[in-house]
């Protein structure tokens, strides 16, 4: 059900604005649904779009050379702002699988791990340095290997990037967390005979 | 060992601990909008899963309805799929659903508290950020995405990495026309809106004790906004005092039981913090934004920064981004800056005593001509009891438009949307670009800050205003 998550090589796509909140990569208005289908049509719609609701020419998504990239070079704070999981959705109906920044929202980057969307967090050295890669040669390829938990940028040196070991291991095998809770059962059976109702329902 | 609140209730609610795992958590109360949850129920439906405690799970409809009198059908097709969705959604299951039109429908962050359901020492979540809301009562509540609440349907618990705490000290005495949402915003400003990621915040000092239970919701409310997973005021006669009487509060016995509990819960003396903010009460002035994030905030009678104030070029960029948005000149005041629409409303910002701040204003005063302002309680139980109060002849003596209870202008998901360039005085939570309608340009502010603006039609300091009786 969760995409697995090994490794792979893509293009990269900057869009190095500090503070993009989740309103920005999907805005509420495109919220009614009830499913999780169509959502990259509208990723980052207000600035993807004209109000003639054409495409803008100058944003990275509507540049041709860019279909098919599936990494996504972000500003510091990626993600930050309302819960909405329709953003990893969004961000992954559009084909991204991995996404670099300085750092993440702790909602967003949460809802990512659950959707097999892999965040990876570089400092500020790192981001910059593959932005100055990509100026040189927009075409350049970054390697994201989760097994070994490292990055491999255009000129070929290799940083490591944090990620807990269970949402590594869950990415790498594609397992989904609920089933993990749910083989406590017993455990939280008996949680619930020792603590008391919290709610007189 | 002495142990913080946060700590606590954490404790209290780890089903399983192991090594190089999160932890399980166990949920007491999950709270369910239409927004957030259609997929989770899909997904539950698809495993064949049940939900595994609907009497710790309710709903609302606050995000998506309208809130025009007499106007509730009037939806278009795919709100109103949504809305259908909750309602079959929460009658398979068996789910307390606060239905539109239901006399206690309100905003999720709103009821709860109101209702009594939330409480000092629980665990709360909601596919909601704002559901930190609810950290006033002390309780750990926090927001969670889609899956997750799939995972609190099915299991009643959740996968946590335990987070980090920060104290934020807020001592002194807050001057007139200076409210909680100041100190939030002041918090913000000073902090930054990544200030509190990883970390859930315990606000205390003396000036947080004074606050009465809503200004306290409110500032909870927006931690959200500095980053923090969570936001916790440590129970006290004040919370106690809100809770008598309400419809899910402890009764008889089980009160006093309850009680002797909620009193244990206060961090001990000597518990420490990963991190410490302290700001001074006595100094705080009425906050306003100027940007596209909360964290862009200014003490009202201040200039908006210049691009030389910022010393990293990737903040002076976004300050750039935020001032083309807003269509602000750097170093200028906000002060007199025109505005099309004021709003009063919000999780952050839509209760009795919100209300009733903005009344105090507007009471014999009235909205500047060309001005639309539009009053919209957090919940049924707000409006009634602010009609009964005589508040809504105040708002409409004023001009102002007296809504049906949402979310409304905070998000504009319902029809209730500024128009593309238009600036509006919020009293919501978020200055994202678009947030408030495509275009739209929001400057956050208090209560008092939105009347005063109200009724001059430009950003003004309500300390400026001579005050009339309430
Ligand atoms: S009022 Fe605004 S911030 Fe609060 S729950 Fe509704 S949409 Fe979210």
């Amino acid at each position: 059900m969760v995409p697995k998550f090994t490794s792979l090589v893509s293009r990269v796509i900057p869009l190095l604005v500090d503070n993009i909140d989740t309103d920005q990569i999907i805005p509420a208005r495109f919220l009614k649904v009830i499913d999780k289908q169509g959502l990259g049509e509208h990723l980052f719609a207000d600035w993807r779009y004209g109000s003639d609701g054409l495409p803008l020419s100058g944003f990275p998504l509507n540049q041709a050379e860019n279909q098919g990239a599936e990494v996504l070079l972000a500003g510091h704070n990626f993600g930050c702002g309302s819960s909405r999981e329709h953003a990893p959705w969004a961000l992954m109906g559009w084909g991204f699988r991995a996404l670099i920044s300085t750092g993440f929202a702790d909602i967003f980057r949460n809802n990512c791990l659950k959707n097999g969307l892999l965040p990876v967090q570089v400092d500020r050295g790192i981001s910059a340095r593959l932005l100055a890669d990509l100026e040189r040669d927009p075409m350049a390829k970054v390697a994201v290997d989760l097994e070994s938990t490292t990055l491999r940028l255009p000129d070929g040196s290799k940083v490591g990037f944090p990620i807990d070991s269970f949402s590594r291991h869950c990415l790498l095998e594609g397992l989904d967390q609920l089933g993990y809770i749910l083989s406590f059962q017993d455990r939280i059976e008996a949680y619930e005979g020792r603590a008391r109702c919290p709610l007189p329902v | 060992m002495p142990r913080a609140l946060f700590e606590k209730v954490w404790q209290d609610h780890v089903v399983v601990e192991e090594p190089d795992r999160p932890s399980v958590v166990y949920i007491d109360l999950h709270l369910v909008h239409e927004v957030t949850s259609p997929q989770a129920f899909a997904g539950l439906r698809s495993r064949g899963l049940r939900v595994r405690r609907p009497d710790l799970t309710v709903a609302t409809m606050d995000h998506s309805t309208p809130t025009l009198p007499k106007a509730l059908q009037v939806l278009d097709t795919q709100s109103k799929a949504q809305l259908a969705e909750l309602e079959h959604n929460t009658t398979e299951f068996g789910i307390r659903l606060y239905a539109l039109g239901d006399e206690k429908q309100g905003i999720v962050h709103v009821i709860g508290p109101e209702l009594g359901l939330s409480q000092p020492g629980m665990t709360i979540v909601c596919g909601d950020s704002h559901t930190s809301t609810h950290g006033a009562l002390g309780a750990l509540a926090f927001g969670i995405g889609t899956s997750e609440v799939e995972h609190v349907l099915a299991s009643q618990c959740l996968l946590q990495t335990k987070p980090r705490t920060m104290e934020v000290r807020v001592d002194g005495r807050l001057s007139p026309g200076v409210t909680a949402k100041d100190i939030i915003l002041a918090l913000i400003g000073r902090i930054g809106i990544a200030g509190g990621t990883g970390h859930v915040i315990e606000y205390a000092g003396s000036a947080i004790r004074a606050l009465g239970m809503e200004g306290r919701m409110t500032v909870c409310n927006m931690s959200i906004e500095a980053g923090a997973r969570a936001g916790m005021i440590a129970p006290d006669d004040t919370t106690f005092e809100y809770l008598k009487g309400r419809e899910f509060s402890p009764q008889g016995a089980d009160w006093d039981e309850a009680l002797a509990r909620w009193r244990k819960l206060p961090t001990d003396q000597g518990a420490l913090y990963d991190h410490t903010v302290e700001l001074d009460a006595d100094r705080l002035e009425p906050m306003i934004t100027y940007g596209t994030n909360p964290g862009m905030a200014i003490p009202i009678s201040e200039c908006v920064p210049s691009p030389t104030d910022f010393a990293d070029g990737a903040q002076r960029e976004a300050f750039h981004k935020a001032m083309v948005y807003m269509a602000l000149e750097p170093g200028k005041p906000l002060l007199g800056h025109k505005v099309d629409v004021v709003f009063f409303g919000s999780c952050t910002n839509s209760r009795i005593s919100d209300l009733r701040l903005a009344a105090s204003v507007l009471n014999g005063r009235k909205v500047a001509p060309g001005v639309r302002a539009l009053v919209v309680p957090g919940s049924q139980q707000v409006k009634r009891q602010a009609e009964s109060e005589g508040l809504d002849r105040i708002f409409k003596a004023a001009g102002a438009e007296w809504r049906e209870a949402g979310c409304s202008m905070c998000i504009a998901m319902n029809g209730d949307e500024l128009s593309p360039g238009q600036y509006a005085v919020s009293t919501s939570n978020r200055n994202f670009e678009g947030r408030q309608g495509k275009g739209g340009r929001t400057f956050l502010a208090s209560p008092l800050t939105a009347a005063a603006s109200a009724v001059t039609g430009c950003i003004t300091d309500v300390r400026r205003l001579e005050l009339g009786p309430l």
